[in-house]
Formats: C-alpha cells, sequence, structure tokens
C-alpha cells in the first residue's frame, strides 16, 4: 500500500488492542446513509515510474520557449545550493516552528531574513512572510487602517500605475472591510503618477497612498516628491518594491525630504519571487513585509524574535503573537496561519550567496539587457517606446498593429514576447511590456528583435495570417 | 536522533568585507544603465560570504529543526505525514519551474491539464460542483467561503445577513477570517460528548445569520455526529454551511462534505494532500462549492473547451469574489497535490483515511491502558484525539506543556498543545496513516516512561527539555524586549 507501512499482522494487532473487529467499525460513529458509495472521479493509482513518464510528458509539452515576460513575476538565475539546501527534509518537511527548541533552525532563518528585508528596504521590522506580493498589498492596506489614527476615511488612493491585478486583489480581501480604493492617472508621457494628479486631494482625509517602485510599466516613480506629499497630508506611505531593484534604488525607508528626523516609506511590501524563487506558474512565491517599529503591534503574519534560554543562552522564538488569530481570534491583525516559509528559507540563502554586490550586479544587468532589448526591438520599423521615464527592467512599447496576433505568431517561434497590455489599458493603444533580465544573451534579444522584425514587416492587412 | 547543541553564528557574523560567491552573479554593466539620482547611498547590509560557509551555514541551521523526514510529529490538526520525495522532483521539472505564469494557453496546455484534473478530482472527493485551486493557504481557502456566502446573500438582496456562526472549539482563523470579511462572529459551546450543542445552535440563528462553520471531525477529534440536524437548522434559517477542511484526511473517500449539506469547503492540500508544510508554507487552500455557489467562485480557474483547457476569468465569472492571488496562487502546491492524488489513486484516498483512524484509535487505547485520560473517553477516536493531562496537573503540578518539553528530549515532536482552548492542560495527538506501529509504540513508551517521571524526577520534565539545542526560551523576554533584526553592533 503505497506510503502506508502496516502488514496484516499489525492491523491484527492494532485491531486487537482497539477492539474492534475490522477497521470499517471505526467509521461507526458517521451515518451509514451519509457514507460515500464510490470516487469515480479519482484514477486509479499510478507507480512512482508511471507518473514520472505522465509528468514528463506534460511538461515537455509547455515546452522552454524564451521568454521576455516580467509583470511581476521575473526570470534569474537561481543558485543551486538554495533549492539543493531549501528541499532538505529538515525544512521541506517540518511546519511552523510553534516548538521553539526543536525548531531553532527555522527560528534563526526566519530573525536572519527579517534582518535582510529591514537592511534591503531600510525599513525597521519584517514580519515572516505573507502569501505574494498582491495580497501583501491588501494587507498592508488593512493595515494603514489599524495604523493611521489621524484618518478616519479609509481611503486609499492607488495610482494605475501600479499592478492591476494587486488593485483588484486588493480590493477582493480588503474591500469587505470598507475600504475605498480611489484611483490615481499617470502620465501618459512619462509613465509615473505625478504629484499633480494628487493635487484634488491635497488637505482631504487620505489614510494611505501605495507607490509602486519601479511601478508595473517598468518606470521608475518620483518616489521623494511622493513622500512628501503623503507626509504632508498625513496619509500613510505604503512601498509596494521590487526586491532585485533595491540592489541598486534608493530604499522605501529614505523616500522623501526629513522632517523631524523621519522620512521614508511607512509600510513596505511586494513579491518576493525574485529571490531565488522559480517561475513555477505563478507561486509559491512570498509576500514581504517591512515597518517601522511603532507600527510593529498592527502587522500581521507571524514574527521571530531573539531572546535567551534559562541557561541564558541565545535562541529564537516566535514573538508579539497577541497580534494573531490563534490568540485573539475574532480581534487579530489578520486570519493568516500557515504562510510561506519554503521560499523564505530559498530566498535567505539567495540573499546570502549573491549579497549586496551581487544583487546589485543582477539589478543593473537586469537593466542594461532591458535597455539593449528596447533599442534592438524600437530600431523595428512600427515599434516605439511608450513612455519617457528613467525605467529600470521592464518597458512599455506600442506596435502599429494589435498585439495579440503578433505575440501569437511569437510564441509559435518559442518566443514569449511580453504581456499585451491592450486589454487593462485601452488608452495605451497596442502597447505590450517586455522585460529581459540577467538571464538574457545578446543572442536572445537579436533572436528575438529578427523574429518580430520579420512578423512586422508583413503588411497590416496580412497580419490574421502573421 | 538528538540534534547537534553547539550554536550557529548568525550568518551577518561570517561576514568578511569583500567577501562573495561571484559565480553566482554577472559582472558588472557598465556604464550602469539607472543613473545616480536613483540609486542607493549605502549598499544594503546583507552577508558577504562564501558559496561554502553559506552552504554549511544553512546545512547546519536545518539540523537544528524537528522534521518529518527525521523524526514522529504527531502536530494535532497538522497532518504530518510523509511527503512522498516524487511529489516534489517531478513538480520541480525544469519547463514546470521555468513556466511563468502569463505564459499563452497555446503553450500551457500540460501544465492546465494537470490543473483541471487535480479540480476534478478534489470535486470528487468532496462532493462539491466547482473547485477553485487559488486560495494560498487554509486561511485564504476559509476567506473565500465566507466571501461567497456573503456574495451569495448579497446577490439575492438578503443584505441583513452578516453573523457567522463558529463553535468555540473552532480553529483561531475562523472567527478571525469572519471577521476579515465584514462580518460578526456569534460562537457557540459544545456539549459533554463533543457534538455541537444543538440548543445553542437554535437560539443562535435568526434572520442575520449568514452560515456556520463547522470542522469535521471536529477539532475535539470525534465526529459530529448531529451534523444533518445542524445543517437543517442552518439551512432552514437561511445560512450556509462552510465546511473547514482541516480534518478531511479523517474522511477521505468516506464520507464527503457535499453529502453531509455543506455547501462550501476549504481544503488544506499541504494536510490530506502532502505537500510539504515547509517550516510553515506554502499550503493550498482549495475552495469547493455546491451549485448556488458556482457563480461566486475565486478565479482563476481552469477550463475546457472541447480538448483546449483555458483560464475562466472575470468574462466567464462576473459575479466572482475577485482574484486572491497575483496569479493563481500556489500553482507549484497543487502540482504536488496532483502528482500525490493520481500516486494515491481511489483506492489509496480510502486508505488514508482507514490507517489515519486505525494509528489514532490505537495510540489513544494504549495510552488509556498506560493511566493517561482521554478528553472524551466514550467517544471514537477521528484521526486523532485529545488526551487530557488536568489530573496530573492537580497531583503533580504538571502541565501539558512540560509533557511537550520533554517529548523533544525523548525524539518526537510534540503533540499541539492548549488547543483546542476549551480542554485543560490538553494533548492534541494525530499520528497519521504514514507511521508505523513500532513508531507508534516508542511514541507510547516515552509517554509511559514520562508518567513515571512525574512521580520520581519531576524536575526532569519542569526543566525539559535538557538535550536541545537550547533549553526552554525566556517568551516574555522576547516580547518585552524586541530583538527581531540583526545589527552590526551586535558582534561586539
Amino acid at each position: 500500500m503505497p506510503y502506508i507501512p502496516h502488514t496484516p499482522d499489525d492491523v491484527a494487532e492494532m485491531l486487537a488492542v482497539i477492539g474492534a473487529q475490522r477497521i470499517e467499525d471505526l467509521f461507526e460513529e458517521i451515518p451509514s446513509v451519509l457514507k460515500t458509495a464510490s470516487l469515480s472521479q479519482v484514477p486509479p493509482a499510478l507507480s512512482e515510474m508511471e507518473i514520472g513518464r505522465l509528468m514528463a510528458e506534460r511538461a515537455a509539452c509547455d515546452g522552454r520557449p524564451l521568454s521576455f515576460l516580467g509583470a511581476g513575476a521575473y526570470e534569474h538565475h537561481i543558485p543551486a545550493p538554495v533549492w539543493a539546501i531549501a528541499t532538505r527534509g529538515e525544512f521541506y518537511s517540518a511546519y511552523t516552528p510553534y516548538q521553539a527548541e526543536a525548531s531553532q533552525g527555522t527560528l534563526q532563518l526566519i530573525y536572519e531574513y527579517q534582518s535582510m528585508m529591514c537592511a534591503l528596504t531600510a525599513m525597521e521590522v519584517s514580519n515572516a512572510s505573507l502569501y505574494d506580493g498582491a495580497s501583501a498589498l491588501a494587507e498592508s492596506c488593512l493595515m494603514a487602517v489599524r495604523a493611521n489614527r489621524a484618518t478616519n476615511s479609509r481611503r486609499v488612493l492607488v495610482p494605475r500605475s501600479v499592478n492591476p491585478t494587486y488593485l483588484q486583489v486588493a480590493q477582493a480581501i480588503a474591500g469587505n472591510q470598507n475600504i475605498r480604493f480611489e484611483t490615481v492617472e499617470f502620465d501618459r508621457e512619462r509613465g509615473n503618477t505625478l504629484v499633480d494628479a494628487l493635487r484634488r486631494y491635497d488637505g482631504s482625509d487620505v489614510t494611505a497612498l501605495v507607490v509602486q517602485q519601479p511601478n508595473f510599466f517598468g518606470v521608475l516613480e518620483d518616489v521623494d516628491e511622493l513622500a512628501d506629499w503623503a507626509r504632508a497630508n498625513k496619509a500613510l506611505l505604503i512601498g509596494v518594491v521590487n526586491p532585485t531593484s533595491l540592489g541598486i534604488l534608493k530604499p522605501p525607508g529614505q523616500w522623501g525630504r526629513l522632517v523631524d528626523g523621519k522620512h521614508g516609506a511607512d509600510i513596505v511590501c511586494g513579491e518576493g519571487q525574485p529571490l531565488g524563487v522559480p517561475l513555477s506558474s505563478g507561486g509559491p512565491y512570498f509576500g514581504f513585509m517591512t515597518t517601522r517599529m511603532q507600527y510593529v503591534r498592527q502587522m500581521p503574519g507571524r514574527i521571530v524574535g531573539r531572546t535567551l534560554d534559562t541557561e541564558g543562552r541565545p535562541g529564537f522564538t516566535l514573538t508579539l503573537q497577541a497580534r494573531e488569530q490563534h490568540i485573539r481570534r475574532a480581534k487579530a491583525n489578520s486570519n493568516i496561519c500557515t504562510n510561506q516559509g519554503l521560499t523564505v528559507t530559498a530566498a535567505t540563502i539567495y540573499m546570502s550567496l549573491l549579497g549586496a554586490q551581487g544583487l546589485a550586479r543582477v539589478a543593473d544587468m537586469s537593466a542594461a539587457r532591458t535597455q539593449d532589448l528596447v533599442a534592438a526591438l524600437t530600431a523595428i520599423p512600427g515599434v516605439r517606446q511608450t513612455f519617457s521615464g528613467q525605467r529600470f527592467h521592464e518597458a512599455v512599447l506600442t506596435l502599429d498593429r494589435p498585439v495579440a496576433p503578433v505575440l501569437a505568431a511569437l510564441a509559435e517561434r518559442g518566443i514569449f514576447g511580453g504581456v499585451d497590455l491592450s486589454e487593462r489599458f485601452p488608452e495605451l493603444g497596442h502597447a505590450m511590456l517586455v522585460c529581459a533580465t540577467e538571464t538574457k544573451t545578446e543572442a536572445d534579444i537579436g533572436g528575438y528583435a529578427s523574429a518580430l522584425g520579420e512578423l512586422l514587416r508583413l503588411p497590416l492587412t496580412a497580419r490574421g495570417a502573421a | 536522533m538528538a540534534l547537534h547543541r553547539s550554536q550557529e553564528p548568525v550568518v551577518f557574523e561570517l561576514s568578511r568585507p569583500g567577501r562573495t560567491a561571484p559565480s553566482q552573479f554577472p559582472q558588472a554593466a557598465s556604464p550602469p544603465a539607472v543613473p545616480p539620482h536613483w540609486r542607493r547611498k549605502d549598499a544594503p547590509l546583507l552577508p558577504a560570504v562564501s558559496e561554502l560557509q553559506a552552504v554549511r551555514h544553512f546545512t547546519r541551521l536545518s539540523q537544528l529543526n524537528f522534521s518529518i523526514d527525521t523524526h514522529f510529529y504527531p502536530l494535532g490538526s497538522c497532518t504530518m505525514k510523509y511527503n512522498p520525495k516524487a511529489c516534489n522532483s517531478l513538480a520541480m521539472l525544469p519547463e514546470l519551474l521555468g513556466r511563468h505564469p502569463l505564459a499563452p494557453e497555446s503553450h500551457s496546455q500540460g501544465f492546465l491539464a494537470c490543473m483541471f484534473e487535480l479540480q476534478e478530482m478534489l470535486k470528487g472527493i468532496t462532493g462539491m460542483q466547482g473547485v477553485s485551486l487559488t486560495p494560498m493557504a487554509g486561511a485564504q481557502g476559509e476567506f473565500a467561503g465566507v466571501a461567497m456566502i456573503r456574495s451569495y446573500h448579497r446577490a439575492r438582496g438578503d443584505l441583513a445577513r452578516n453573523e457567522v456562526i463558529v463553535p468555540e472549539a473552532a480553529h483561531g482563523t475562523n472567527p478571525a477570517t469572519a471577521t476579515m470579511c465584514g462580518c460578526n462572529v456569534k460562537e457557540i459551546p459544545c456539549d459533554a460528548n463533543g457534538d455541537v450543542d444543538i440548543g445553542a445552535l437554535r437560539d443562535a440563528v435568526g434572520p442575520k445569520t449568514a452560515g456556520i462553520m463547522l470542522t469535521n471531525p471536529s477539532t475535539l477529534g470525534v465526529f459530529e455526529r448531529k451534523i444533518d440536524e445542524v445543517a437543517r437548522i442552518v439551512h432552514d434559517a437561511g445560512g450556509l454551511l462552510y465546511y473547514d477542511g482541516a480534518n478531511l484526511n479523517a474522511i477521505l473517500g468516506k464520507v464527503r462534505p457535499g453529502d453531509m449539506g455543506f455547501d462550501v469547503i476549504h481544503m488544506n492540500l499541504h494536510k490530506t494532500f502532502s505537500t510539504p508544510h515547509g517550516g510553515g508554507g506554502p499550503g493550498s487552500g482549495a475552495v469547493g462549492v455546491a451549485e448556488r455557489l458556482l457563480p461566486f467562485l475565486p478565479i482563476p480557474i481552469v477550463g475546457r473547451d472541447g480538448e483546449r483547457y483555458r483560464w475562466l476569468a472575470e468574462r466567464d465569472l462576473p459575479q466572482t469574489i475577485g482574484r486572491l492571488s497575483g496569479f493563481m496562487g500556489n500553482a507549484g502546491v497543487n502540482l504536488r497535490a496532483y502528482i500525490y492524488m493520481r500516486m494515491l489513486g481511489r483506492e489509496g484516498m480510502t486508505r488514508v483515511a482507514e490507517f489515519a483512524t486505525l494509528n489514532a484509535n490505537y495510540l489513544l487505547k494504549r495510552l488509556l491502558a498506560a493511566g493517561f485520560d482521554a478528553a472524551y473517553p466514550t467517544r471514537r477516536a477521528s484521526h486523532e484525539f485529545i488526551i487530557t493531562l488536568k489530573r496530573q496537573h492537580r497531583d503533580y503540578q504538571i502541565t501539558a506543556m512540560d509533557v511537550a518539553k520533554r517529548l523533544l528530549d525523548y525524539g518526537f515532536h510534540a503533540p499541539t498543545t492548549y488547543f483546542p482552548l476549551l480542554v485543560p492542560e490538553c494533548l492534541l495527538i494525530e499520528p497519521t496513516e504514514t507511521e508505523a506501529k513500532e513508531d507508534l509504540d516508542r511514541f507510547c513508551d516515552a509517554m509511559i516512561a514520562i508518567l513515571q517521571e512525574m512521580t520520581n524526577e519531576p524536575e526532569k520534565l519542569t526543566s525539559a527539555p535538557l538535550t536541545m539545542p537550547v533549553r526552554r526560551l525566556d517568551d516574555v523576554r522576547a516580547a518585552k524586549q524586541l530583538d527581531l533584526v540583526w545589527k552590526r553592533a551586535d558582534t561586539a
């Protein structure tokens, strides 16, 4: 029996101890009318060899195309030690470190992770993770409502240059608690959010302003001006950041002018996937969250602290648990229980292997590759850059024809050319979002450019055939 | 069995300026594409270590953990069963690992087929009409479930229904979830035999009832026998029934939540379908619904048109409660669950419940014979059971915490302690079906030895653990003198 070690003798001895005739007798408290007749929707069992063959076929069916997709999930080199260690049984098959003395490995690792995330974002405290970047934004908005005692509007401003899926997720999760999300237009020429667009909220009651850096279009926001606006209007600033970019970009803890010795974002969150977590069809990733010490009791999720044992030796334990569901129940900061421990394990190993220098190199190389990609693609007649703002490692390009058939034709050649934006942002016309990271070579970029060039040389009217 | 007791330095303490693992990152791009105006002035304080130092450090950290692969881990309500290695290695095939979530459907048919078939299998096992795989853990599945119940009532113009009934024995996530969905929580008691107090339930329901959240078998380790009556009372009052799948392992293939009258269910794929717990996640909290909640399922879902699989989104489900994740949830976890289910197959599903229940009842009987007390002595155990140390606490001033910590010294992960909150000094013990009889016997032997220590050497319990990397930790100090982040001065 797969994964069940019992011999017939074991079963007989155990039933004798229990005082039952058959295993079925152990289910006597279930009303017999309710008992399941058959499980026809589950096929018969496969051996490991058979499922191995099936999965290999399924995997081969999807292939390994050359991808220029980003939009919230990024392909980076993952050092071999990262998952070799993360999938060790001692990490992989342990659970939440409730028994601290038998979980010091996981606990110390989370403490190290918290330290690294605070260093990257220049914030004071971090939690042990949330589910992903989008749900981390939802939790950040809920947290801002708890933390910002200067306002009671429950109004959160979200620029349209923020990843639109993040806004959808925030609405689905936080909308049930009467939080009002209001969108702010971006500058059509530069592709970022100007303080001018916020002027109509000057002096009004705003709970929080969300700023994504780099924004969904890959463009860098004027974070200092936006931070100053939030401070002047008593709104908390929620920064949504790409952790790779923080290898080189000004960290959110330093955004804006110093006023009374304080500056920067109040809550920082984002998608942790770029830190050593594979694309894996969208998950498991992890959401990170850091904040100021003054708001630590408003944070959702697990937090690990260092303390001493009865012999005075340092050790690690879950702390500030009075915020959490298993203690506070209906009054908890969040319902989150299980988080994304294993991907955090991978990210902590990744950051340790890269260090500050390595992360900066990855960030710089990704930005450089995207610059090369934009140069190569905009050299093709019919392709232009949509925005003029400074970018990081993504860019929006406008084509002279509908994007979808072009992307479909590229896919047939083994190239995923970008993410079609024309449904989400119809005002941008035939727009797509492209991304290159350090994983792309000059040859990759050249290959994409020549394929796209060939496709666009076909007359517009023939695009259906493309 | 014992863990090493030498302390491992914090990784930052291994750092030396200028040390790197240079094969892991590219050479500098010159000139930088991002100009100085945007750049950070100081490098972040990340470790600067060699590849070997990192490998050794994190390997040594791993060796400070108990885990299923190394120890019996009878953590009640968490279903710590063996995670087959093939589930991991096959989910990590390069094509699956490298697949971008926004890859076109034309080049995703292999992945989508797995997800579609997983949805179908979960529907069959739970007796539900639709499944969405997007919730990323049990608590998010609960959120999706209660949000769908709210949307259902609202869509019918039934706007007053904002109360969620929760038995007092429920997981803390149940009331916390109701709050997140903007509902008020009404807790009701259980009777002396562990069933829902039907009188209290009758008093609690009314025109404001949105629904009830139930775990069955309950968190008390017994099957809720009056489930039929509970369903009738709640449905008659206009409310819906939510099934918390935390204990689905106990009834897999035996009885289906859909047949018990539940309208919506979440499953913890990291429990019942053996995806790894990963030191605290990732989980996956797939939700299943009965007919009337189909329009409200969270998106995206995998649909099939003829032979082609495709994503169903807003256009297909305009009344959806929306998106709960940036893409489609913990897809890699779902893949592992898919592989596990295919390997177990139809017969294997039923065996899970049978042998999990056999193990639990055997362990219970042996512990009772050894002198321990069951919290519900007249009841059959489900896949888990509760021992209460109330008597030992009275006679020897020994707590459940002491016993839990002492078990670590004997090489066993502790059961869940102090949950459910209503049973004093309790241990919630869940052996799972993958443990051999000898391991259960060894656990019993340890419990018997501990019982003897209560009279002979009580200090071994009150000062336990004695053999772990650290002794008992000062939680009060941890919360009062917050040390949450390593700082450079800490090396001094």
